[in-house]
């Protein structure tokens, strides 16, 4: 019995002892770091690796809800005016104090000039410091979602932005780079100890967080690499812990080999294909003075003609689950309620041909080949059912540079039939609807990704209700009578939420979220 | 050789000031700047402000103007992605990709010369026929795939080598940082050196051999033969001696080639380079360094070849007396 104790102490001190020993985490992603202001882009890596320096006021856990951070807790003290109680003792990097002025300045920093992330906070908001660890927040109208992107509102010190004369967002426009796009001193968990943009990130643990630490990282290498190859490879020979993504085709030789597997999971990013509903002709087509895709029934046609398990099997390996709705359903709670029109390329000739294309029509479509997973191999099966139906497609698959020049505003919507992926950014239906269903003009007010200029009023008045509905039932009413309607007119053709696939050592547990986003306080290396 | 040099440099800031404008004309054909620099969400008020504080809204003339201007005192501006100028990401990626070149020049002369030589002499043996093979290959396959081979044989399999990056480096003034110096720097240098000097090594090996075969042949070695000369002296002293003008011609040339177009081996083998830092820029459509480094690769090519314009009238003294003749 003895000797069993002893062998249990024994035990639990190695056990000990590898959690307390020093861990690097050596990980690389396929995209690079660029600089470090947490206001200068909106994207998801880069957000992602700055909520590990910077926080917000709230977080979200691995499964997206959202929880206290910088804030203890808050309360809406009336419908237009919510109460952040700021957790007490916290301390930047460098030392400083965390308090309400930190908050106030961050609020005006991140809608100003310059930022990339001014939809965290509407420029009408105001917000008031009641004393150093309360801050109100006063809305024009009511917002239930005030916070919802808050997750990636990380609060910058007041002191220190002021000090090394970084208060104006560094833009491509400036001459040269201010201090916090080359320097970073958040709250996190980790601190930055080294950063060459392009080649590599160093980061070392924050000794004095706030919260209890779970993770064994004392370091953490992050090497970009661009080559899908080139990243695999690293992963297999042990060189790296993680890597991601994890092209769909590689997925089985990382789980084949010894000491490494792929987690996959799916990703909130919804592929859809949008149609021009706008122009009275279509462009890039062989109808000449009318445009097709006003008829619901040639819409619906292309819907049903879309074998969207064959798309899943053969060309996503199972990494996509098929979708009805322009929402991951991790978004929306009532998304079971929806259906997909069934596949049936007779029912689809039928529509044609009732709509007056017996013998179909032909139609150029336009589709990027490096940024979606297998993006291209997508457009071309699309391509091929819609043949069998009739409809020609002439595909233009390019680099996303030259694809977003054309299709977006910029660009003067300049596409008849595109594939487009949509993540939205506050995790709610009102970012959806707003940005991809709203109508919009020529010059993209309105919904300013609604590239095909959907256009339902009902749709527009739906969303306002739902911008400022409080009452969670009554708001979700709204949203799923905007999704009926655009689901009934076939506003888009929703296919799949494709899916996230990280490359992880065995030794190594990660926490995947399914906003692809990766956060080192949930890491644990043995 | 004064007015030789002083014509050469003449022709030089032509050849510049023409790559400048015709990689200036390419640009807006490369996408929008704008969409890469910021998120979707990004309003398209947003969008054209930022547009009118970068000058993308100017005519283009006026944007060569400036660019122009910028350049004469190498300022090149900001990277649009990075945020930081131009000059200083090119100088700190500089050492990275100057190494790699240098090694890789090294490896094919190192290897290719000896081969182009026995294969000249020995044109029957079954080794030439090996190195033939060898040299055929070298010149097929595309780089990335032999890249991508040499990984997945030395880093995957049998985990000899790194498969991405450069390794441990050390710094050595303000900006050099060199891979010379460490274990892993050396070990990093290996398969991303062979990948880029194979090709310039198979060249070089054929191009030798074919010389040889022809210098073999004439009359002055028949005649060293027939003096009774022992075979070494022969072919190393009297027949390769021959053979070099050439080579180095393309040796020259290919160094060029292998400094500016290190891109695809850069980006196989994650090597921080300047070749990787283009290719990210085109990704991203950050003009500042695309034109930049255009820029920095024509005035490689000029200057190389103006040494090499140089190195043959060293080498050669008729070139000497027909151009002191002119």
């Amino acid at each position: 019995m003895r000797y069993r104790v002893a062998a249990a102490a024994a035990v639990i001190a190695a056990l000990a002892g590898t959690s307390a020993s020093a861990e690097t985490l050596k990980f690389a992603f396929q995209g690079t770091l660029n600089q470090l202001d947490p206001y200068s882009l909106n994207e998801s890596f880069t957000l992602g690796m700055h909520g590990n320096v910077y926080e917000g006021l709230v977080r979200l856990t691995p499964d997206l809800q959202i929880e206290p951070s910088l804030a203890e807790r808050w309360e809406i003290i009336e419908p237009t005016r919510w109460r952040f109680y700021l957790r007490e003792g916290v301390k930047f990097h460098n030392g400083n104090d965390f308090t309400a002025e930190d908050v106030a300045f961050s609020a005006e920093r991140v809608r100003s000039e310059g930022s990339d992330v001014t939809t965290r906070l509407a420029p009408d908001v105001k917000v008031e410091i009641v004393d150093d660890y309360t801050v109100d927040f006063v809305l024009s109208a009511p917002n239930p979602i005030l916070h919802s992107e808050w997750g990636t509102w990380l609060i910058m010190d007041k002191e220190w932005t002021e000090a090394n004369d970084a208060v104006k967002v560094t833009s491509a426009s400036d001459t040269s780079p201010n201090y916090a796009s080359l320097n970073a001193n958040g709250t996190g968990p980790f601190k930055i100890t080294s950063h060459e943009p392009g080649v590599r990130t160093v980061y070392e643990k924050n000794e004095n967080w706030w919260d209890e630490v779970k993770h064994n990282l004392t370091r953490v290498e992050f090497t970009p690499i661009s080559s899908d190859a080139t990243r695999v490879a690293a992963l297999l020979s042990g060189e790296m812990d993680m890597v991601y993504p994890i092209p769909v085709q590689d997925i089985n030789r990382v789980n084949s080999n010894d000491g490494t597997s792929a987690l996959t999971g799916p990703e909130l990013r919804t592929i859809f294909l949008g149609m021009d509903q706008k122009r009275d002709e279509l462009l890039y087509s062989d109808v000449k003075g009318k445009n097709p895709f006003k008829d619901v029934r040639v819409r619906k046609a292309v819907y049903q003609a879309i074998d969207i398990e064959a798309i899943k099997t053969k060309i996503m390996r199972d990494l996509a689950t098929p979708s009805a709705l322009m929402i991951s359903p991790f978004l929306f709670e009532h998304s079971d309620e929806f259906q997909r029109f069934p596949y049936d390329p007779e029912a689809s000739k039928a529509l044609l041909a009732e709509a007056g294309y017996p013998d179909g029509f032909s139609v150029g479509m336009d589709c990027p080949n490096d940024r979606y997973v297998n993006d291209e191999a997508i457009c071309q099966a699309v391509a091929s059912f819609l043949a069998r139906v009739g409809i020609k497609v002439d595909l233009n698959a390019q680099p996303k540079a030259q694809y977003f020049a054309k299709i977006l505003a910029s660009g003067g919507y300049d596409t008849s039939f595109y594939l487009l992926g949509w993540t939205p950014g506050s995790f709610d239906s009102y970012n959806v609807l707003l940005n991809l269903h709203n109508c919009r003009d020529d010059a993209g007010n309105g919904g300013p990704f609604n590239l095909g200029g959907y256009c339902n009023p009902r749709v527009d008045e739906l969303s306002k209700l739902i911008l400022s509905e409080n009452d969670q039932e009554k708001r979700n009413a709204y949203i799923t009578e905007a999704y009926r309607l655009t689901t009934e007119e076939v506003s888009h053709i929703p296919l799949h939420q494709q899916g996230l696939a990280w490359g992880v050592a065995d030794n190594v547990s990660v926490a995947q979220r399914a906003d692809n986003y990766f956060k080192f306080r949930h890491v644990v290396k043995n | 050789m004064f007015g030789f040099i002083s014509r050469r440099l003449v022709m030089a800031v032509v050849v510049m000031f023409v790559v400048a404008l015709i990689s200036f004309m390419l640009f807006r054909f490369v996408g929008d700047p704008i969409n890469q620099m910021v998120g979707i969400e990004t309003t398209p008020e947003q969008r054209e402000a930022l547009r009118e504080r970068l000058g993308l809204n100017d005519p283009i003339i006026i944007q060569f103007a400036r660019f122009i201007m910028g350049a004469l005192q190498f300022d090149f501006g900001n990277s649009y992605q990075f945020k930081q100028p131009v000059a200083e990401l090119i100088a700190k990626r500089l050492p990275a990709t100057l190494e790699l070149s240098f090694v890789s020049a090294l490896f094919a002369l190192v290897v290719g010369v000896p081969m182009g030589v026995y294969t000249g002499l020995n044109r029957h043996s079954p080794l030439s026929k090996l190195f033939l093979t060898v040299s055929l290959i070298g010149v097929s396959l595309p780089t990335f795939f032999i890249g991508i081979l040499l990984i997945f044989l030395f880093s995957v399999h049998l985990q000899w080598l790194p498969s991405f990056g450069r390794g441990d480096v050390v710094a050595i003034g303000d900006w050099w940082t060199t891979g010379f110096l460490t274990l892993s720097g050396l070990k990093a240098l290996i398969l991303p050196s062979i990948t880029l000097g194979l090709f310039q090594m198979t060249l070089i090996m054929r191009l030798i051999r074919a010389e040889m075969l022809e210098v073999i042949r004439t009359d002055y070695i028949k005649f060293a033969r027939a003096r009774g000369l022992p075979d070494r002296s022969i072919h190393f002293v009297h027949a390769l001696k021959n053979t070099m003008v050439p080579v180095i011609t393309i040796t020259g040339l290919q160094l060029g080639s292998i400094i500016a177009f290190a891109i695809i081996t850069e980006t196989v083998f994650q090597w921080p380079g300047m070749g990787l830092l283009f290719l990210q820029a085109v990704q991203n459509v950050d003009i500042p360094i695309m034109a930049a480094y255009l820029m920095l690769t024509a005035f490689i090519f000029v200057v190389i070849n103006l040494a090499v314009d140089i190195l043959y009238v060293v080498i050669d003294p008729r070139l000497r007396t027909e151009r002191s003749g002119l």
